[in-house]
């Protein structure tokens, strides 16, 4: 780990301040990712800013029966808040599939956004990565890709600059995605608003990029609107063991059912793409239409037919698919119950 | 007259629990606190091949508190010693990880950090390290592992598989997978003048006494090494190793007290691993299910700097009858780390391809897997053409159907749906060998005082401290307070280390073998000292000698996700006499869920074109969680087998891993009517 | 980068001098010489390094020192202050480890889990989300257990000790 200065500051403007005028800094919120990566050398900050404590720790109500969710506030605390239960059951479903119990503890909402890709060429600083060492190319396309992207991701072969096969990690962006919630950030410039669909990017020709965030830009709060029919929403992670694993697949959806025919509908899908995966073909093909499970599957497999898999991957095609027709079955399921 | 309860059989809680449910039992690392140490790092070649063509410490020596770097031009010369164990003492490279340089530092994150300023330049070539059927380098070892000999052929296997009316012939894969006991490997050294101190993570101090006098030029009794608790080991820490030679240079160049912890990715190259297996299983059998053929043939891999032969078929040349059966070995030799013992090498995974292929072949029969394996029971070793010592196999099979339920199996796959959970259930059959290796103790004995009892022994977890207590209050007809252990220090009197299961088997009759010297002794004020000592004897020729068990699971599949989920095991063993109900029940326990972590996670891939294992953490090489786990049912038969040792006991660290994997790939097939044969079943196979 | 700090570990006070990069962990380890809480993997992958920080389980592996200079630690060893703490019996009892490594990380863990419980969290198994109170099944402490691996496989063990403490404690039936 690459010595450091470590820094407090009174409030969120003098963290910005303080990383404005150092270019290799970076903040510190829980730091479950970021001291690991520093560990192994992933990420060399020269200064620690502690915002852990700075941004609020709140859960606070929108006018429109929406939540915001200041940065601070820990995994656990935002799964247990029971306005999020209730209104949000895919939230609180998504962040209890996440890490372990110890993990969400420390974890803070805005840290768990900034999670950067468990790739293990991207963690181990002896191999190639572009994402880590632009320009050094992919070990990830002919090695080790099982758990790796088949949507939007960039693949012109090993030695290429562009390439990264990489996948988010984070299990709540995927239903913050779903649910249209917009990220507020602090930054030199002032505030601004970014919703999900604008936070995180996928690789193009530039992988070491994970968002659309500035250098000293500070998460402050996220807003998930008002969306009453998402109190029947599901978040389903399929993952290699029981708990305690990242997703191969996941699927964060709502739907808004009106009799037989689908009204509206949220479908994100994680684990497979360097962003949470916002699932807009199915949405159009579902919406006005039945709620039939030859539906679901006929939005499932239109959605699909843009993945590339690579050769250990492609099963997250089937899985992705079968995965949400069922996720919706359940949903759609419930409603009628 | 005061009457004592028998310890032995008695389910005496932990002797240690106390303070390691509290982190007070001090595991090696946790030695010499206040020593002023300092910390050592390592150095590893990105490259599986190759050379070092240049090599330069003086960015990672010019860092503050960096006190030196090693590297193979200026590290201490050792002695004598394997090639997998010349660490820095020339510029070719083996292996992906191999160590290269070590820096040490006043303190480990100075260490650590100093490490990445160590510049290396390499000459490399293309990695080999794919094991493969059809390699033409493929070599028949001059023995396997533990002196088994590397093929056996009775018969005409091709003819009595050509006319066999039913057979199966099927292939099935293991993969890579690593020991990762949870502790990793640690050790703290020092030089007191000409005499090495060391608290080391292993699993007996006696294993590394002949490689490290070697390796420093020094005696026996210039070498004192403690190591009183051991966080797991499974295999990995019973032979020396890389680390503990770095760290003892590093003590002598710094002349301070060196501390060196792997880390857990460094757990992947540097301490060994269980070679990946490519096995062909043959069977032929006539329609009563009666085995006529037996064919096992093994591809396995070892490494450029050691030859590691596992013995994968041993288990078939002894579990079943059939007059015509034949099991080779062979390797290949890889750009790879140098493979290692892992609970139960080679029956862990020959047993799950064997007790698979039966599986298979119950199926081509159309016949309950219990019965065929009953119908097939040898009365003598089949190969070996001796009398068993005990063989209880009927008994696990027939008490572990009962308790789980078997009787009125549906045997079609794939017919049985809970929900969107296809469900199925599968049995197999486990062995592992009996043996004691020499082992001597000690008591001593003071009027009014407890007894000292001394051993060389380590409790890795199996419970030794407690078993060895309750062997010798017997022995000694006292209760156990009476007795004080002494294990875990190479200043005790030498005994085998822990492992093969053979720890109670060859500590247990040591310890008693001293305590039948002071019966009937008077013990002077001064007090006595004995000493014991026990070893094979003939047994070993004359009788086939094993422990035996039967697994049961219930596998669930997710229809629709592939996940894997087995809410229910039950094993039976017969494992000679139980010394700790509560510590044995363990042992099985932990044998049988590392079975269940064998046949749904554990795989650590090799980078084909880099040579490196890619998924060298715990969040990328999974083992078993907790909720991975459900209800285990666990039991044994009543069996005293004497023929090996006056306890009875046949050793239980490792039955309870051979098989599991089995029955939980046979009941995945009777869930879903799919054969999954290559390890581990994850979710990603349902989608093939 | 060294600096000062306090540190409240087990219910006493320590000043000792760390580096930046010092994690909790090493600074109970390496600086204190309090051992308890153990090393694993130092990356938040095992669990073997959980303490109470603030009465909260985490990772004492990716926690800075010096972030935790406000703060009470809590390892297994502290929560017998006053004697066996009753996660300690119930693990002894029901044999709930082998090796006893990851053990006083099982237990703080363990602690976390029930206090969690007592809040009413709900976790990855909970059938009813919006229900208040918290019942600690089997599988509720498979699931909040799985975060501390256990490579000698003792969870089929833990997981009676965990429920035992949890019906005295009244989050289980």
């Amino acid at each position: 780990m690459r010595e450091f200065r470590y820094e407090k500051a009174a409030d969120p403007a003098g963290a910005v301040a303080l990383l404005a005028g150092a270019p290799e800094g970076a903040y510190l919120g829980g730091g479950t990712n970021l001291v690991d990566l520093m560990r192994l050398g992933v990420a060399t900050p020269d200064v620690l800013v502690d915002v852990r404590t700075l941004t609020s720790d709140l859960v606070e109500e929108l006018p429109d029966g929406g939540l915001r969710i200041g940065a601070a506030v820990p995994n656990a605390d935002l799964a247990a808040d029971l306005r999020v239960r209730q209104r949000f059951p895919l939230l609180a479903q998504a962040l209890l599939a996440g890490a372990s119990g110890q993990l969400r503890n420390r974890a803070t909402t805005g840290g768990n956004l900034l999670q950067r890709t468990r790739c293990t060429y991207f963690t181990d600083v002896t191999q190639p990565c572009n994402k880590r060492a632009p320009g050094s190319g992919c070990g990830a396309v002919t090695g080790l890709h099982r758990n790796h992207a088949v949507l939007g991701a960039t693949d012109e072969g090993p030695g290429s600059p562009h390439t990264c096969v990489a996948t988010h990690p984070s299990d709540l962006a995927v239903a913050l995605r779903a649910l249209d919630a917009e990220v507020r950030v602090l930054g030199p410039g002032g505030e601004r608003t970014v919703p999900m669909a604008d936070l995180h990017r996928l690789p193009g020709e530039d992988p070491s990029r994970d968002t659309t965030l500035a250098h000293g830009e500070l998460i402050t709060a996220i807003d998930v609107p008002g969306l009453p029919w998402a109190v029947r929403s599901r978040y389903r992670k399929v993952r290699d063991r029981a708990s305690y694993a990242f997703a191969l697949v996941s699927v964060a959806a709502a739907m808004d059912l009106d009799g037989s025919t689908v009204r509206d509908v949220r479908i994100a899908l994680g684990g497979m793409a360097h962003a949470p995966w916002r699932a807009t073909v199915a949405e159009d093909a579902l919406r006005g239409g039945p709620a039939t499970e030859e539906a679901f599957a006929a939005a499932a497999e239109a959605e699909l037919a843009a993945a590339r898999p690579l050769p250990d991957n492609a099963f997250k095609v089937p899985m992705a698919t079968s995965t949400l027709v069922r996720t919706l079955l359940q949903i759609s399921a419930e409603a009628r119950a | 007259m005061t009457t004592i309860e028998r310890s032995v059989g008695a389910g005496v809680r932990r002797l240690d629990g106390p303070d390691k449910v509290r982190g007070r039992a001090p595991y090696a690392y946790e030695h010499e606190l206040d020593a002023q140490a300092v910390f050592v790092a390592i150095v590893q070649s990105p490259v599986a091949r190759g050379r070092i063509t240049a090599i330069d410490g003086s960015g990672a020596q010019a860092v503050p508190g960096v006190l030196a770097v090693l590297t193979h031009v200026d590290a201490p010369r050792l002695g004598e010693v394997v090639e997998e164990l010349r660490v820095l003492q020339s510029d070719a490279v083996q292996y992906a990880g191999q160590p290269v340089a070590v820096v040490v530092a006043e303190t480990s994150e100075v260490a650590r950090d100093a490490v990445g300023r160590v510049r290396v330049e390499y000459e490399s070539g293309d990695p080999d390290v794919v094991l493969s059927a059809d390699r033409d380098d493929l070599y028949a070892p001059e023995k396997l592992m533990a002196g088994f000999e590397t093929d056996s052929v009775i018969g005409d296997v091709d003819a009595a598989l050509a006319e066999a009316p039913v057979s199966v012939d099927v292939v099935y894969e293991t993969p890579n997978q690593h020991n990762n006991p949870i502790e990793m490997h640690a050790t703290v050294a020092r030089w007191d003048g000409d005499v090495l101190r060391m608290w080391d993570a292993n699993q007996g101090p006696h294993n590394l006494v002949p490689v490290i006098t070697e390796a420093f030029g020094i005696t026996e009794d210039q070498l004192h090494i403690t190591s009183p608790y051991v966080g797991g080991a499974f295999g990995s820490k019973a032979f020396t190793h890389v680390h503990q030679l770095l760290a003892i240079m590093a003590a002598k160049v710094t002349g301070r007290t060196a501390k060196l912890e792997l880390t857990r990715q460094q757990m992947f190259s540097l301490v060994g691993h269980r070679t990946p297996t490519i096995q062909r299983l043959r069977l032929g059998a006539r329609p009563d299910g009666t085995l006529t053929a037996i064919s096992h043939e093994v591809v396995e891999h070892t490494s450029q700097n050691a030859e590691f032969a596992e013995q994968t078929a041993t288990a078939t040349r002894l579990m079943y009858a059939a007059p015509a059966r034949r099991t080779t070995h062979r390797l290949a030799r890889l750009d790879v780390p140098a493979p290692t013992i892992m609970r139960a090498p080679g029956e862990a995974p020959g047993m799950y391809a064997l007790e698979s292929a039966m599986d298979e072949l119950a199926a081509a029969l159309g016949m309950d897997p219990v019965q065929l394996r009953l119908r097939n029971e040898p009365d003598r070793d089949p190969e070996r053409d001796v009398p068993w010592s005990t063989r209880n196999l009927v008994a696990c099979l027939t008490e572990g159907a009962e308790r789980f339920g078997w009787a009125g199996r549906d045997h079609r796959p794939g017919v049985r749906e809970e929900g969107r959970w296809l469900v199925g259930t599968g049995v197999a059959a486990a062995t592992y060998p009996t043996r004691r290796r020499p082992s001597q103790a000690r008591i001593e004995a003071v009027p009014g005082k407890p007894f000292v009892v001394s051993i060389d022994a380590s409790d890795i977890g199996t419970g030794a401290w407690t078993t060895l207590t309750q062997i010798a209050a017997d022995a000694l007809r006292v209760p156990m307070d009476q007795v004080v252990l002494r294990i875990g220090d190479s200043r005790l009197p030498k005994a085998s280390g822990a492992g093969g299961s053979t720890g109670i088997t060859s500590w247990g009759p040591a310890v008693v073998d001293a305590a039948e010297q002071l019966r009937d002794r008077d013990v002077p004020a001064g007090g006595l000292t004995v000493t014991g000592s026990s070893g094979p004897g003939d047994e070993a020729e004359q009788l086939s000698s094993h422990a035996f068990g039967a697994h049961f699971a219930e596998v669930r599949v997710d229809r629709d996700t592939g996940e894997v989920r087995v809410p229910r095991m039950t094993g039976v063993f017969a494992a000679g006499r139980i010394i700790n109900p509560v510590t044995a029940r363990s042992q099985f326990l932990g044998g049988m869920t590392m079975g269940l972590s064998m046949a749904l996670h554990e795989e650590a891939v090799l980078d084909t074109r880099r040579g490196h294992y890619a998924n060298h953490d715990l969040a990328e090489y999974h083992i078993a969680a907790n909720a991975d786990v459900g209800e285990v049912d666990i039991a044994w038969v009543d069996e005293v087998d004497e023929a090996h040792n006056p306890l009875g006991a046949k050793g239980i660290g490792e039955i309870g891993i051979v098989g599991s994997a089995a029955a939980i790939g046979n009941a995945y097939w009777h869930a879903t009517g799919r054969r999954v044969r290559d390890l581990p079943i994850t979710p990603d196979k349902w989608f093939r | 980068m060294d600096q000062q700090i306090t540190l409240q570990v087990d219910g006493a006070r320590s000043a000792l001098t760390v580096d930046t990069r010092t994690s909790l962990l090493d600074a109970l380890r390496e600086r204190l010489g309090t051992t308890s809480a153990k090393k694993g993997c130092d990356h938040g992958q095992c669990g073997a390094c959980t303490v109470l920080l603030d009465g909260r389980r985490v990772n004492s592996c990716l926690v800075l020192a010096v972030t935790a200079e406000d703060a009470e630690v809590t390892t297994s060893d502290g929560l017998a202050a006053d004697g066996p703490h009753a996660l300690h019996e119930a693990f002894v009892d029901h044999d709930a480890y082998q090796c006893g490594y990851c053990t006083p990380g099982q237990i703080t863990s363990a602690a976390g889990v029930l206090a969690e419980a007592a809040q009413g969290w709900p976790s990855a198994v909970t059938e009813d989300l919006a229900a208040e109170r918290t019942e600690l099944t089997d599988a509720e402490i498979r699931e909040r257990m799985s975060g501390n691996l256990c490579r000698c496989a003792a969870y089929a063990n833990i997981v009676p000790a965990v429920a035992e403490v949890a019906a005295a404690q009244g989050v289980r039936a």
